[in-house]
């Protein structure tokens, strides 16, 4: 098969095709070394792997030839740089991460090697995953594969796994792993026209990710398809002894819960997500997703999510609060980056101040204040029990429905450089994708529509604590309604 | 007293109070949230996981045993256990603390209200609060004396699990304070949490210092941090107490403050204001979830716990019909109490005391071991004992056999044959060596019978040396009155 014909495979395609070896996974994973390499402007690696990945492909490809294939085996996977990866270079996008070679492998990456998969690279993101739109990294922004049409300006792939989903949209990985914080996998997805699932907090272990906001990380999977995703999902998830927040509970063979048929799901509509100023053709995409899910015989119903409208100021409270602990490690004594002062202290400020980007010294003096003396009560411990308040408010919810359908962004991506001097404006990027963060929830964006200057739209759903079966499976249908064949303008392999 | 010692008549005005948070270092193979080894004296940097260096990804499980360790220390301080408390990050930056936080307790402690039992010197008893008891990590060491110009870090302790024990302000003089820091150390040492040794850093100490007129409000308090010897912990807190003393006398007023004390000159200085203290921003920390512990396994580990000081104190009392003062000599430490034990058993308890707290306790003394390496077992010491009471060897002659035992280890039995010291009960021998020493000594004899009587301890003196001391004095006493008196 020619590069191009492989490269327009899905996850679950190729996995066929390797199957009955219609071609080799080196064949694959040379393809897609060629499509990393002719993406490069892209941005959207920062370390490519391809020696690596022909190394993984043959031993795929010896496994295959004695019929005893893996899950993944042979499938070229984007690793966000957010997971640390054993000897190779890990850099959470940040300077301050200089040389760091980890000496281990997060368990995430390696139950995706376990299961057969091969690295392709790793992919860029917002420094230490803090951003919509992948911009803030030291590498430099991701670039979206999509252009509005006449217009050439490069747009925001999204972000903070900005780079994950602009690889996979523009088929320079056949499916990727990211983490979502407050959206960071599904409004990437969102803005990319792929499919992006921030699954059950706990489901994923997050040992081995360098952390942002430890109680609100989640690592999940990127692709082509709700069925990619699916497949992802069950080779990455499971309980972890190493960490305490992981779930000890049997993983579901998630694709088998892929059915088509959502007839009586009860799909809930929160009228508080109707916020002022969304765009009227996002919510025209919202009605339309309820009708194509109505006409597949689930039945929708409005419910409510009052606390909804404090997520957003709860999310910055919270995560920057969490944030400015995780990122105290970096110091410059142990590994990374140091600049010598001629004191402690100094060492400490001038380390911090080159290795940091401004978002990220935003964050961390955001996080410190809210846990300071005196403020600590007025500001993390309020958000705390809002979190509560957000996460009952689903509770109730789920009560009545089985899951919950929304808008994933409040818009299509917009052009690098915008909002970048704005961080409000860049933080509302989120307000549909945090409460689910907060609530520690399974989401899923999904592809819908595009916008009136042709950007990719996703629809979101999002449902019960451990149940991503029913999430994946109405977002499988609401899949196949849209039909989303869309290619963005640059796609490897001179597709589209 | 040592307070009212040095205080002098202001003790009679002034009142000391002193509140201590003791960090104990739990005995654990494995650190408290890492697999890391936690052996002391290892090679810098040698007992260090990605975890305890904080490393990017890294995270925190917490060692279960460790958990035990510390609800059983709990228990064993008579305290409340807390079936759910929470692990809360308390953040600075140091390089010796590479997370730029140490996980430890806060709002939600393991175990809370306890109490510990003192026993005065005067044969009263003192009741001493127990705030609380949590777990905390400890930080590794800054190594500032291997390089002229560059600080050196070792991260093998960081991470190890600390116990930290704060009491209620209820001490009252540095004396009270040393009686309950041993206390506190022999209750550690016998429930196997922490070996109390000092020296080794295992277990550190903060003291917190205020005076007052008696029956007024607390006053301002200074904490002197990281004492780490009971000796020294007296000292700072004497020391302290003075300062703060004369400084309200001249005028003045005590400052808040946290100081260090310096052993070498014995006295504490400043560290750092309550201006300058830091801003600790604890919250909880999201990568645990809270510690809930199931009642039946506290219970269980209540009904395991060994028979602790007080407990033992009492038993020996009513058992061994002991006195109070060597009973708690007896059970100051566990290892002390078993040999005790071991020797009294079945056998007259009393001469058992006695041996191991005069003869035993002398020797171990001038060895500077411990009874745990004692040269004698308590099989030899018991048997040593026997031979006394079957009469087969005199006291006297028995701390010789002892003093060799100290030095050789054998056997006292063998020691006695060996060196043919079986006490003599052969009248006929004895009858010939008291007539051998009159005969000698007939003056002397002379006036014993003209009236002098002291001399009869003379007479004895030279017929134990005639026979090397091998005589049975009852023997020699019946026999040697009717020689004279005849």
């Amino acid at each position: 098969m020619s590069d191009r014909s492989l490269l327009e495979l899905n996850l679950a395609e190729a996995r066929d095709g390797l199957a009955r070896r219609m071609f080799s996974a080196r064949e694959l994973t040379a393809a897609y070394n060629d499509a990393v390499a002719e993406a490069k402007p892209l941005n959207a690696y920062i370390t490519p792997t391809p020696e690596r990945a022909l190394t993984m492909a043959d031993a795929a490809d010896e496994r295959l030839a004695r019929g005893e294939a893996l899950l993944l085996d042979g499938i070229p996977v984007a690793v966000k740089d957010l997971f640390c990866t054993k000897d190779i270079q890990t850099t959470a996008g940040s300077h301050i991460l200089d040389g760091f070679r980890p000496p281990y492998e997060s368990t995430i990456t390696d139950k995706l090697w376990q299961a057969g998969a091969v690295m392709i690279g790793k992919a860029n993101l917002d420094e230490f995953a803090m951003g919509s739109s992948s911009t803030t990294s030291w590498y430099g922004p991701v670039e979206s594969p999509w252009r509005r049409p006449g217009d050439n300006r490069p747009l925001v792939a999204g972000g903070s796994s900005g780079g994950s989903a602009a690889a996979v949209a523009a088929r320079a990985a056949l499916a990727a792993i990211g983490t979502d914080t407050g959206g960071s996998i599904r409004q990437p997805a969102s803005f990319c026209g792929i499919v992006g699932l921030k699954p059950t907090y706990g489901r994923c272990s997050r040992w081995g990710v360098v952390a942002y906001a430890s109680s609100l990380d989640h690592p999940g999977p990127m692709g082509r398809t709700v069925r990619d995703v699916a497949i992802m999902l069950r080779a990455m998830a499971g309980h972890d002894p190493r960490d305490s927040t992981s779930a000890a509970l049997p993983v579901p063979d998630f694709a088998a819960a892929l059915t088509g048929d959502i007839r009586g799901l009860r799909i809930g509509i929160p009228r508080e997500y109707s916020v002022d100023g969304m765009p009227g053709e996002i919510a025209a995409l919202w009605q339309q997703g309820v009708e194509w899910l109505r006409a597949a015989g689930a039945e929708p119903v409005e419910i409510s999510l009052p606390m909804t409208k404090y997520a957003l100021a709860t999310y910055y409270i919270i995560a920057p609060a969490e944030a400015s602990s995780n990122l105290a490690r970096y110091d410059g004594v142990r590994f990374g980056l140091r600049i010598e002062g001629d004191s402690l202290e100094e060492m400490y400020e001038l380390t911090r101040a080159a290795g940091f980007g401004a978002e990220v010294r935003r964050r961390v003096l955001i996080g410190t204040y809210v846990l300071s003396a005196g403020y600590y009560d007025a500001y993390y411990l309020k958000a705390q029990r809002v979190r509560t308040l957000i996460a009952r408010d689903f509770a109730g919810a789920f009560e009545r429905v089985d899951c919950i359908l929304t808008p994933t962004a409040p818009s299509a991506a917009f052009a690098i450089g915008d909002k970048s001097d704005d961080p409000i404006a860049m933080y509302l990027n989120d307000v549909f994708t945090v409460p689910a963060n907060l609530a520690g929830l399974p989401a899923i964006s999904v592809p819908a529509g595009l916008s009136a200057d042709g950007l990719p739209l996703g629809l979101q759903i999002t449902g019960r604590a451990f149940d991503e079966e029913t999430v994946l499976r109405v977002a499988e249908v609401l899949e196949s309604a849209a039909r989303f064949r869309h290619l963005p303008g640059f796609v490897a392999g001179g597709g589209g | 007293m040592i307070a009212k010692g040095t205080l002098g008549d202001r003790a009679e005005k002034w009142e000391t109070v002193i509140g201590l948070e003791v960090h104990a270092q739990v005995i654990s193979k494995a650190k408290l949230f890492s697999g890391a080894a936690t052996d002391f004296g290892a090679e810098p940097n040698t007992q260090v996981s990605p975890v305890d260096a904080a490393f990017p990804g890294m995270l925190p499980v917490v060692n279960r045993h460790c958990v035990e360790q510390a609800v059983r220390t709990g228990l064993g301080l008579n305290a409340e256990i807390r079936l759910e408390s929470v692990f809360e990050r308390k953040n600075y930056f140091y390089p010796d603390l590479p997370a730029g936080y140490q996980i430890s307790q806060y709002q939600q402690p393991l175990v809370g209200h306890g109490r510990i039992t003192l026993d005065m010197p005067d044969g009263t008893t003192r009741e001493i609060g127990i705030t609380r008891l949590h777990l905390e990590q400890d930080a590794g060491k800054s190594l500032h004396d291997q390089h002229p110009t560059l600080t050196y870090v070792d991260l093998n302790r960081a991470g190890v699990a600390l116990m930290e024990i704060v009491s209620e302000p209820d001490l009252r003089s540095a004396e009270e304070a040393g009686i309950y820091l041993r206390k506190l150390r022999s209750i550690l040492r016998y429930l196997g949490t922490c070996d109390g040794n000092m020296e080794e850093g295992s277990l550190r100490c903060d003291c917190n210092v205020s005076v007052r007129h008696p029956g007024e409000p607390l006053g301002t308090r200074c904490e002197i941090k990281n004492v780490n010897s009971i000796r020294y912990v007296m000292q700072a807190i004497e020391y302290e107490a003075r300062r703060q003393i004369e400084l309200i006398e001249e005028g003045g007023t005590v400052e808040q403050q946290t100081r260090l004390f310096d052993a070498g000159r014995g006295i504490t200085r400043p560290m750092r204001s309550k201006e300058e203290a830091h801003d600790y921003r604890y919250f909880p920390d999201p990568d645990l979830l809270p510690l809930v512990l199931d009642p039946d396994w506290v219970e269980r580990l209540r009904a395991a716990l060994p028979e602790l000081p007080d407990a033992k104190k009492v038993r020996f009392v009513s058992e061994y019909g002991l006195s109070a003062e060597d009973a708690d000599v007896l059970v100051a430490e566990q290892e002390t109490a078993l040999y005790f034990e071991q020797v009294a058993q079945g056998r007259d308890p009393k001469p058992a005391a006695n041996w191991v707290m005069g003869e035993l306790f002398g020797a171990l003394n001038r060895l500077g071991i411990g009874i745990e390496q004692s040269p004698i077992s308590a099989e030899q010491l018991g048997s040593l004992i026997d031979l006394i009471a079957d009469g087969t060897i005199s006291g006297r002659l028995a701390k010789d056999i002892f003093t060799e035992m100290v030095a050789s280890g054998g056997d006292p039995a063998a020691i006695v044959a060996a060196k043919g010291l079986r006490q003599v009960t052969d009248s006929g021998a004895i009858e010939a060596a008291i007539d051998a020493v009159l005969a000698a000594q007939g003056d002397k004899v002379a006036e014993y019978r003209a009236g002098r009587d002291k001399l009869y301890g003379f007479f004895v003196g030279q017929i134990m040396r005639a026979t090397q001391g091998r005589a049975n004095p009852a023997l020699v006493n019946q026999l040697l009155k009717k020689k004279l008196a005849g």
